[in-house]
């Protein structure tokens, strides 16, 4: 695929640029949490239980303090000034266990961390953790979301024996007249299971106390840098302004690194408290067992409609799988579910229930997605099992259901505003790129010779750019401050924390444009609180769209300073400036003055404009007015081995609209890893507790992720239909991916299976459950 | 993931290594490192020490002498699975390779590794049974040559005893008129082998003359499949003979059961992935 080398004169946005951050990832000189090294800097090795619940009876630590290199071993009791570890969800009536850094006198879930041992290297640290001597009484313990609500099951949590850590309901329209004047109603039982985001790189903290200015630096592999500054100091207790977060190079986080976990503030509490830095760096088994893990979904749904296939309402109940603790947002994520429940179809009559519940299990919170793939998930199967109820081919009951490209900003029954769309569009770009009635052909076909062949479509919609503030627990507006330097080098500073969505590059990309220069003349700075003004960070697909914007608008407030400045130097008016190729000039004079010269001048103040400040910085503040919604279609072509029961992705097309596109190979690339991720839930992943509450599946020998033999060729195009909500007409791509691709996968399965009369497969679709399915279904 | 404290030694010739290995209560040899290494990390083997035979050049080679192919333990699976020598004198073994894990561990872990550490799921015992391998074994002032079969005891036990060092590996060439196939049902975490089928046959005037099979991942040791082995022999080369004769492949073993394949499955795919493995030997062979 062209990529383009551009000259300080090409229109950049628009084109796919290469990724200006790749050098360093490529040859790996980038700068990770790990590779930061600090004279006398000590390591920390926590010790976590290995039960899911127990009482702690007692707690020996003597042995591994008097252990080679120890420096110091704390307990729950040294930590107990530390504030609780936070959630900012505020749902009324939320049940918010006290989540301690430490814990003291009971563990809820294995892995929870009970003491750290600080030594001189992490070798010592980790021989002299066993030596510390936890005496545990285990006591039952329940993992599975539907056992813990059942009676009798064990309390997560003694103070709230029902484990019932929330619940909601939602209603829109009149869901109870949808349901009286149906002419049919589906129902299915649908799983959306729990999943590990496993970020190639773990989580990883150094902290650096400075006695003398009071002044304590994290580094912390994180998406909010800011938020984390916040929260830490609150937990510390220690003024905001005394703490600086740094996120350096982030090898991945698809949200579990938007929180704010218990090893930041207790490796800032070790280095105040041992006066030396201190590292912490999490091994893939702690990762395993307690970096948040997403989904975690159970869910109940009817679908009513009329006989023609017409869609009239949508009943859904969720099981959340909580977890032991709420973690910075977790609560929030089945709300999110419940908001994009009825998917891009014209339908308004809903009613939803929630129950959050509590689990001795690692807490579940946003992974990429959070919230979406599992709503997506529902209705694109519950519109399949229709489809197939009603005897109708699935992409013609969802050309039927669309609202019209004219019906937008499109009012929801869960009560959005959908802001542009035309969902027909690229279901119709994707059928023909599969060349659907062919395929359809082939199907038959391969059915008259016993073969199990498939055509899976998922039309997405998805709700990201967050976000409109006050629908956000903390802010959903995005900052950036723009400074042309006295050398026309321009630097970006951005509130969102890009982790391998290569704003770095499409940030550059609009400075290139707005000012005329080169790429290579732009900077972006980010993840830094002590150099970037206040942001939200990077999650929910919004760093571009709000971000973006963000920086966009400090460009064109530097541009228009530029144009009076030249204008001023030039000796005309403002506006009878040109400005182009990074030259001001005009057709009144000879003359013309390019902008490193106007920024010199910016910056020696030898002939200042009348009414102009020196310097060339701009910063402003986006508040979006709605979020945005891209939508997709992704159709899926596979075959499934009617001996072994295992599934082969023959074709796979993904034609996505997420607005106006800066950089079509980044949005490729969030596309590719976002079906690779989808995928990865529907045919492979499974986070697997056992009885014990034990993580069977707590390592990668067990755990399967998507690589590369696993993933097919994406055919990937879009369509665009540019969003109202930024002037850029962006509306977000980092999760679209994900979010399509499962129901894809699962329906191009049950389609495939659906001569056995088989009409729904829960994920992940392992050869031998499906093999069991077949068997079940199969004439002896 | 982090390993205990232990000694490290990089002997150059296998005499060196043998030495070392019986001068230190609790050595391990390390070869590459793909098993040791991630279990040393999570401490479930805390060798006091390692004796890396990386450097031992004497390991290295994959070569014919005197009617068989003679394999250094410390070849890679990648050297194995490119090697022209076994691409003509035993490409069954070679097929297999190419199968174990992904590219990264087939560019480090070795056969000698892998066959010592006798994981039950890996892929060379099936191909090294299916085509009768031995293997030879070295120790202070001696040697012996064992079968394949004698060397894999049952699950991560061999036939090596302390101070002994897997040298190399012998595979008879003798192959005229013989085909293989591996097939292999991969676990897609681990990347070992659910059933790893090794199939080769002989057809003369129209009837199976010559039939091994070799199955790796079901039991608790490889194994030869001889019931259908027997079910083939003899019998009209035809696919209808696979069918029955690959409906025997788990007799007398007892399935392993785990989450990703709990033992009927498990048992009913080795009877699948035999049909086919025995069907694709017998395409090559016409």
């Amino acid at each position: 695929m062209a990529t383009t080398t551009p000259t300080k004169t090409q229109n950049l946005v628009g084109r796919r640029v290469r990724r200006q951050e790749d050098p360093r990832l490529i040859t790996g000189t980038a700068t990770y949490v790990e590779d930061i090294k600090m004279p006398g800097m000590l390591y920390a090795v926590i010790v976590r239980s290995p039960h899911a619940a127990a009482r702690i009876r007692g707690l020996d630590t003597a042995a591994a303090a008097q252990a080679p290199g120890v420096q110091a071993v704390f307990t729950g009791v040294d930590v107990e000034g530390v504030g609780p570890v936070p959630c900012a969800a505020a749902l009324p009536g939320l049940r918010v266990p006290k989540h301690t850094i430490l814990a003291s006198h009971r563990v809820y879930y294995v892995g929870h961390p009970v003491v750290v041992v600080v030594a001189t290297d992490r070798y010592l640290a980790r021989d002299a953790a066993e030596r510390i001597e936890i005496d545990y009484d285990p006591l039952p313990a329940v993992s599975d979301p539907e056992k813990a609500l059942a009676p009798g099951a064990p309390p997560v949590h003694p103070e709230w024996p029902d484990n019932v850590a929330f619940t909601s309901h939602t209603e829109g329209g009149d869901l109870k007249q949808a349901f009286a004047t149906a002419d049919l109603i589906v129902k299915q039982r649908i799983l959306s299971q729990r999943l590990i985001p496993m970020a190639m790189e773990t989580r990883g903290v150094v902290a650096e106390w400075r006695a003398g200015e009071k002044h304590l630096t994290i580094y912390s592999s994180t998406q909010i840098p800011h938020l984390m500054r916040t929260q830490v100091a609150l937990m510390l207790g220690i003024p905001e302004n005394h703490l600086r977060v740094v996120a350096p190079e982030v090898g991945g986080g698809f949200g579990s690194k938007l929180n704010v976990y218990a090893e930041e503030a207790l490796m800032g509490f070790i280095a105040m408290r041992v006066n030396k830095p201190i590292k912490w760096i999490e091994s893939r088994r702690e990762n395993f067992q307690v970096t948040i893990h997403g989904r975690g979904h159970v869910d109940y749904a009817e679908l009513s409609a009329k006989k023609d296939g017409t869609i009239t309402g949508l009943k859904i109940k969720i099981i959340q799988d909580q977890g032991a603790y709420h973690q910075l947002l977790g609560p929030l994520m089945p709300a999110l579910s419940v908001l994009m429940m009825p998917g891009i179809y014209n339908f308004h009559n809903v009613e939803a229930d929630i129950v959050g519940v509590f689990t001795n299990a690692a807490p579940t919170d946003a992974y990429r997605g959070a919230g979406r793939p599992e709503a997506t998930h529902v209705i694109e199967r519950m519109v399949d099992i229709l489809a197939a109820e009603l005897k109708m081919d699935p992409a013609e009951i969802r050309l039927k259901n669309f609202p019209s490209s004219d019906a937008f900003p499109f009012k929801t029954a869960t009560g959005l505003f959908y802001d542009s769309g035309n969902y027909a569009a690229p279901l119709r770009r994707a059928m023909d790129l599969l060349d659907y009635s062919s395929a359809r052909e082939e199907q038959r076909e391969a059915r008259s010779q016993g073969r199990y062949l498939g055509i899976g479509v998922s039309t997405y919609g998805e709700i990201c750019a967050f976000g409109p503030s006050p629908a956000t627990p903390a802010g959903g507006w995005e900052s950036a401050t723009v400074r042309i330097e006295p050398t026309g080098r321009v630097t970006i500073l951005t509130g969102a924390s890009p982790h391998g969505q290569g704003q770095e590059t499409s940030f550059a990309q609009l400075a290139a444009d707005a000012l005329g220069v080169g790429l290579d003349d732009v900077v972006v700075l980010h993840g830094d609180t002590s150099v970037v003004q206040y942001g939200i960070g990077t999650f929910g697909s919004r760093a571009t769209a709000v971000g973006g914007t963000a920086v966009y608008l400090a460009l064109q407030d530097l541009r228009v300073k530029c144009l009076r400045y030249a204008a001023h130097l030039l000796g005309v008016q403002p506006e009878q400036v040109d400005f182009e190729g990074g030259v001001f000039s005009s057709s009144r004079i000879a003359n013309n003055i390019s902008i490193k010269e106007v920024a010199q001048e910016a910056h020696v103040c030898r002939n200042l404009p009348p009414g102009l400040e020196p310097g060339l910085v701009a910063t402003r503040f986006f508040e979006p007015a709605n979020f945005a919604f891209p939508f997709g279609a992704h159709l899926a072509m596979v075959e499934v081995d009617q001996d072994t029961g295992e599934t082969k992705i023959l074709r796979y097309i993904a034609v996505d609209d997420c607005g106006k596109v800066i950089n079509p190979l980044l949005v490729d690339g969030q596309v590719h890893g976002g079906v690779a991720q989808g995928l990865g839930q529907a045919m492979l992943e499974e986070a697997v507790y056992d009885d014990y509450g034990q993580l069977v599946t707590g390592e990668l020998m067990s755990y399967a992720i998507p690589k590369a033999q696993h993933v097919p060729e994406i055919e990937c195009e879009r369509t665009e239909t540019p969003s109202p909500v930024n002037p850029l007409g962006v509306k977000g791509v980092g999760e679209a991916g994900t979010i399509g691709c499962s129901p894809a996968l699962v329906n191009a399965v049950v389609d495939a299976l659906s001569p056995l009369g088989i009409r729904h497969v829960d994920m992940p679709m392992t050869p031998q459950k499906v093999w069991r399915l077949m068997s079940e279904r199969k004439p002896a | 993931m982090i390993a205990q404290q232990f000694d490290y030694s990089a002997p150059e010739s296998v005499s060196e290594a043998l030495s070392l290995l019986s001068s230190q209560k609790g050595s391990r040899l390390l070869a590459g490192g793909q098993s040791l290494i991630p279990m040393m990390k999570l401490r479930l083997s805390t060798p006091a020490r390692l004796i890396d035979l990386g450097r031992i050049a004497e390991l290295h080679y994959i070569a014919e002498v005197n009617g068989s192919v003679r394999i250094g333990a410390m070849s890679t699976h990648n050297q194995l699975e490119t090697s022209e020598t076994l691409h003509r004198k035993c490409p069954l073994l070679a097929e297999a390779a190419g199968r174990i894990g992904d590219v990264q561990v087939r560019n480090l872990g070795t056969i000698g590794g892998s066959l010592s550490h006798a994981d039950p799921a890996a892929d060379y015992p099936a191909a090294l049974l299916a085509v009768q391998a031995q293997v030879r074994l070295v120790r202070q002032g001696g040697e012996r040559t064992v079968s394949i079969g004698n060397f894999l005891v049952d699950a991560f036990t061999t036939a090596l005893e302390p101070g002994e060092i897997l040298y190399e590996v012998i595979v008879p060439v003798d192959q005229t008129g013989l085909s293989s196939a591996y097939l292999k049902f991969q676990q897609p975490a681990s990347g070992f082998a659910v059933v790893g089928v090794a199939a080769q046959v002989a057809v003369q005037g129209g009837n199976f003359s010559v039939a091994r099979v070799g199955i790796t991942g079901v039991g608790s040791a490889s194994y030869r499949a001889t019931a259908v082995e027997k079910a083939l022999e003899g019998r009209p080369a035809t696919t209808a003979t696979i069918e029955a004769a690959s409906r025997l492949a788990t007799q007398g073993v007892e399935a392993l059961s785990d989450l990703y394949a709990a033992a009927d499955y498990r048992a009913h795919a080795a009877c699948i992935y035999t049909r086919r493995a025995l069907g694709a030997a017998l395409s090559r062979a016409k």
